[in-house]
């Protein structure tokens, strides 16, 4: 057993922290979710060159070649600083299923644009029926020749607005087993009968409408196999679900600390709030809250990146850290008072997010109920 | 970063299974902590701990010049199994707080006296501590030793002292200035013969209906000198030594592990009128969230071992560990008892009650867990102002 | 609306104090706990004398012709001094079912001896499935010549053992919904063909297996019309779900007051434990928890009591003051730190009382449910 991170880890972290701290200050933040794009371009050149954006890409594709935990190290900290931006849709949903199954052509083509911050990528999975299991696919993709023609629509796609390309996930087959009739596509975002529409969010995350109507795709935009496309999807979730606990692990430390240092300063009838064993109480409790999410995140990413089997104890990480950052978020606010109501307050920010989260990837009784069928019940 | 357990950890882990499959008489349990009520009970668990003492597991996580084998993880492991399994033998107090003490405070006759003793499982040791006036405010304490000659005259009461009514020794703590500011500058660390004429047993009920605690009343016990550990007066610290040499709370967590196991299995047996709990998606969920809780807790249990492995001394993360561990282990008593319904009211003797999964007892244990060594009261300043650095109120 | 009680409920409440004080000490109650019978006959001759049996029967069957209203206080104080014995089977479980279903005869019999302390009584509806579902009912009364004969268990019958009078529901016709072909039966508690088994609880109440082997019924003790005896046992359990409620709120109550009485004496660190906030935000929310179950147990009694519609509040009440009550023991027990694990500390009946009440007349579950039903969903 070591539950210590690396020495390179721990440096991984450090210059995160210091890039993020500097290049994207509240100001910035509060600044990109108001602007039309939702990310800044210019810290994302900047990510690209610490080569972020090919963190999990192989070296052979310009990208750093390093494991989820490395990713998970950055991300906690993009959740603790707050970053808008399809980091985590390139990075985490539209990479990782081209890294695992797409064509030699596709990888040697894309990769390195994404590695070098040259093309924003996104996953369209959900739709209207907002479930995460294959039978709520119903966009369908026909073969026509040597195109394959998709029509219907996804919804909550994260940042297509900006996406340069989209793997989109659309039914090849009808009937018979679920998992085998799915089929990965690479899909151009500009490609005609393709409409986008971005929603506002409480995560002001550029979650998309996108209706495919008529869309042809050539063949070799296919990723993986006709029809087998579904363990990718599922490989790529693993993946993206342990960026989005990190991201949501450092937006809870986030708020720890800040309502500590409130808590320490703020003084109402003679002495500081920190002093009152209600608050102390409480902030010990949101301790507890940010420490065992970050426990159980750790083992579960680590078994993820060992390649074990984890889906129930990814689930068990996702049901727990979706109660603790909801709760902690409110106790934040609770600590700092009406003040923490306010727009201006940084409190807003974590909350939102923190809602947010919360149904990503699978809310909380949807993750339950995998650890249930996980024990035999 | 790595989670696993290594290869010869999960043999060790095995043996344990099969040492107590082999030497438990096949239904045993003992309750929380090892505890075991009647006299046939006491001689299984004393014989149990012989076993244990023979094989070199009782004390596994002592250093090896004093016979151990400084495998504190395997020590967790070994506290985790015999608990899941509920069997007794495990020696908290001599093995698990007393021996510690000695080692780092204690004098070379003391050692010499008392270690191999402990080590072999020969003496039961009970540990003096909690008066009425001294539960949270130990150093509230007014057990009284004065000087008189080469010993010491020993005057008050203890409470909540387990194992009294079989303890041959006891380690006491007393006041030795009762005009010493802060108070803990003023108690003493001191070894007690319970043979010693002056001190009286009185076996408490608790409200589960078991006999593990008792009052102990010292009338005018004549102790050796010789008998203080470490300094006069400092003995708070050597209190914090014992206190401090297993932190990981496995022992609890494990018991609660067992009683969602049970719970789970439970879930998935047909009732009387044919329906299966586990097709509701209450209990489910309910289930699913107790079964997460416990994960976590005993992942929170490990880290505390892996930290004092590391020669962590960890402050906050034990405190955190304890309150999880504690909280969910009342969560899992009585939401278990909840989930059974009309059969979470009966005892485990009952006609009717389910003897693979009875949660009545579990629910009434859950009390006094965020309550015994350390209420969660407590152990949230803790982590509040020693983990959080917040300002003393 | 009017949220206060009328000046003869005050006078009921401080009377029932008073007496229940002097003779319901919790000695008492720790010694019924261990009793096979459960209660003092002497005892049960007082409270008769005092017309507390027959407090809502009808004055022509030896009661007072109060409401139920006014029994609902007289409850409290009962749950106030967790008082042993077969009050609430013999009142509430039998009584009213009689006063719902019995014909002139069976009201002067039953009610004038329950009134007067002569009879015992209980109701033996749930069986080993622990359900109050209709479809539960599983025991038969199978007509034989000029009566019935019944067969089967019951299970968690209250105070069978002693009962002079079980009111037993059993099903008489097979075939067609659940709640058709369930008849009610007047059984005397020592007939032939009854054996009784005391079950082994946590609170030390009387909870009984019986057992009917071929037991003779005379046409004579069919209870309300044959066949149509599940209308009446559920506004029976309704009634005593709610009458449950009553007794759990003076529960909470004496557990909260003793539980403040004990912060403001007991003195550690230099000053009683009720000077720490913590103490102080648990006695608050213990409080919040009993003035909103009284709020809601007083809503459902009120509507009872007046004869309206009140199965969506009754289910309110339930499946929040049985998770209430177990708070508040709990944070009761909290606050008295390990005295009050201690078996002759008053404290434990007050947990065990929660735990055994919030499984009786239905768990918070169940009444969830309900809710749910009532609300359309």
């Amino acid at each position: 057993m070591d539950l210590d991170f690396t020495e390179e880890q721990d440096m991984l972290r450090n210059s995160a922290r210091d890039f993020l701290s500097t290049e994207c200050d509240k100001a910035t933040v509060r600044e990109i979710e108001e602007g039309e794009d939702g990310y800044s371009p210019e810290i994302w050149r900047k990510t690209a060159e610490l080569g972020w954006q090919g963190l999990m890409i192989p070296e052979e594709y310009d990208g750093m070649g390093m494991g989820l935990m490395d990713l998970l190290v950055v991300f906690e900290e993009i959740g603790r600083n707050i970053l808008p931006s399809p980091f985590l849709a390139t990075v985490a949903l539209g990479a990782p299923p081209i890294v695992e199954a797409g064509p030699e052509e596709m990888k040697k083509d894309i990769l390195p644009k994404i590695a070098a911050g040259e093309a924003i990528l996104t996953l369209a999975l959900t739709e209207p029926s907002a479930g995460y299991s294959p039978d709520c696919i119903e966009l369908k993709a026909e073969a026509k020749g040597d195109n394959f023609v998709l029509n219907g629509t996804k919804l909550f796609v994260e940042y297509a607005s900006a996406a340069d390309h989209m793997v989109v996930v659309a039914r090849t087959k009808s009937g018979g087993d679920p998992a085998d009739c799915i089929t990965l596509f690479l899909v151009d975002s500009n490609s005609q009968g393709i409409k986008i529409e971005p929603f506002a969010t409480t995560g002001t995350d550029k979650q998309c409408e996108v209706v495919f109507d008529n869309v042809s795709v050539p063949k070799s935009a296919v990723i993986g196999q006709v029809d087998k496309g579904w363990p990718i999807v599922e490989k790529t979730l693993k993946i993206a679900t342990v960026a989005k606990l990190a991201e949501m692990c450092g937006g809870m430390q986030a708020v720890l600390d800040m309502s500590v240092a409130y808590a320490k300063e703020r003084v109402q009838y003679g002495r500081p709030i920190g002093s009152y064993q209600a608050i102390q109480h409480m902030l010990a409790d949101m301790f507890i809250r940010v420490f065992t999410s970050k426990n159980i995140l750790y083992e579960a990413a680590w078994m993820a990146a060992e390649g074990m089997d984890c889906d129930a104890k990814l689930s068990t990480a996702k049901a727990w850290c979706n109660e603790a950052y909801k709760k902690v978020a409110e106790d934040g606010v609770q600590v700092h008072g009406a003040i923490g109501t306010t727009r201006d307050h940084d409190m807003g920010l974590y909350y939102r997010r923190a809602m947010a989260a919360f149904p990503t990837f699978g809310d909380t009784g949807d993750h339950r109920e995998v650890v249930a069928q996980s024990l035999g019940l | 970063m790595d989670f696993s357990f290594k290869p010869e950890q999960e043999a060790y882990r095995q043996e344990i299974r099969d040492f107590i499959k082999k030497e438990l008489p096949p239904g045993f349990e003992a309750g929380v902590g090892g505890h075991v009520e009647s006299d046939e009970e006491w001689k299984i668990a004393r014989s149990m701990t012989k076993k244990l003492a023979q094989k070199g597991w009782l004390n596994i996580a002592w250093p090896k010049e004093y016979g151990g084998q400084n495998n504190h993880m395997f020590s967790v492991i070994l506290n985790e199994e015999m608990n899941y399994w509920c069997a007794p033998g495990l020696d908290f107090g001599g093995v698990g707080m007393l021996a510690p003490a000695l080692m780092a405070h204690g004098n070379e006759e003391q050692k010499k006296e008392h270690l191999a003793k402990i080590a072999a499982g020969d003496v039961v040791w009970c540990q003096g501590w909690s008066e009425p006036e001294a539960g949270s405010d130990l150093p509230n304490l007014k057990t009284r030793a004065v000087e008189d000659g080469d010993d010491y005259v020993i005057n008050g009461q203890k409470v909540w002292t387990s194992l009294a009514h079989h303890a041959d020794w006891c380690f006491l703590l007393v006041k030795t200035d009762p005009e010493a500011q802060p108070k803990h500058r003023g108690i003493t660390f001191i070894l007690v013969d319970f043979k010693t004429p002056g001190i009286t047993v009185s076996p408490l009920v608790t409200m589960s209906k078991e006999r593990s605690f008792s009052e102990v009343f010292y009338d005018n016990v004549r102790v050796p000198k010789k008998n203080v550990v470490g300094q006069v007066n400092g003995g708070f610290k050597v209190a914090m030594t014992a206190a401090g040499f297993e932190r990981s709370g496995i022992y609890r967590i494990a018991l609660a592990l067992r009683n969602v196991d049970r719970l789970i299995e439970w879930a998935k047996r047909p009732q009387p009128d044919g329906t299966v709990p586990a097709k509701d998606p209450v209990v489910r969920q309910k289930l699913a969230d107790l079964y997460i809780r416990g994960r976590i807790a005993r992942l929170l249990a490990y880290r505390v071992a892996w930290l004092q492995t590391q020669g962590a001394e960890p402050e906050w993360e034990a405190s955190i560990a304890r309150v999880f561990g504690s909280e969910f282990q009342q969560y899992a008593g009585h939401t278990g008892a909840s989930l059974q319904g009309m059969y979470g009211m009966l005892m485990r003797d009952s006609k009717w009650a389910d003897p693979e999964c009875n949660m009545a007892l579990q629910s009434i244990l859950g009390i006094g867990a965020t309550i015994a060594a350390g209420t969660s009261e407590v152990q949230r300043n803790a982590i509040a102002l020693r983990g959080l650095g917040l300002p003393r109120g | 609306m009017d949220f206060g009680f009328t000046e003869e409920q005050e006078m009921l409440r401080t009377s029932a104090r008073d007496f229940l004080t002097t003779e319901c000490p919790a000695d008492l109650v720790k010694e019924m706990a261990e009793d096979q019978q459960g209660y003092k006959p002497d005892m049960w001759a007082k409270i008769a004398e005092l017309g507390w049996m027959g407090l809502a029967f009808p004055e022509q069957y030896e009661g007072m012709g109060m409401t139920f209203l006014d029994l609902a206080v007289l409850l409290e104080e009962m749950g106030r001094a967790v008082l042993p014995g077969p009050f609430f089977s013999s009142v509430v479980e039998a009584g009213f079912a009689v006063l719902e279903a019995g014909s002139e005869e069976q009201k002067k019999e039953i009610l004038s001896k329950i009134a007067t302390g002569e009879a015992i009584a209980t109701l033996a509806v749930t069986e080993p499935s622990a359900s109050y579902e209709a479809s539960a009912i599983a025991v038969t009364a199978k007509g034989e010549g000029d009566g019935y004969v019944i067969d089967g268990t019951k299970l968690f019958v209250d105070n069978a053992h002693i009962a002079d009078y079980i009111i037993v529901a059993a099903r008489t016709k097979e075939g067609g919904k659940p709640e058709e072909g369930i008849t009610l039966f007047v059984v005397e508690g020592k007939a032939p063909g009854i054996t009784t088994t005391l079950l082994k609880t946590i609170s030390g109440s009387k909870q009984c297996e019986v057992i009917f082997d071929k037991v003779k019924v005379p046409k004579a003790n069919v209870l309300g019309d044959v066949d149509k005896g599940w209308p009446v046992v559920d506004k029976v359990i309704e009634k005593a779900a709610v009458a449950k409620c009553a007794e759990m709120v003076g529960g909470a109550q004496a557990a909260l007051d003793m539980s403040v009485a004990y912060a403001k004496e007991r003195v550690q660190f230099g000053k009683p434990i009720g000077a720490f906030q913590a103490i102080q935000h648990h006695c608050a929310n213990m409080l919040i928890d009993v003035d909103s179950s009284r709020f809601l147990t007083y809503q459902a009694a009120w509507k009872v009591s007046e004869g309206m519609e009140a199965t969506m509040e009754v289910s309110m009440a339930k499946a929040w003051v049985n998770e209430a009550y177990r708070r508040v023991t709990q944070l009761g027990h909290q606050i008295h730190g390990g005295i009050g694990f201690c078996m002759d500390h008053d404290m434990p009946l007050y947990f065990k009382a929660a735990k055994t009440g919030e499984s009786l007349f239905g768990t918070s579950d169940w009444h969830r449910e309900k809710v749910a039903q009532e609300l359309g969903l």
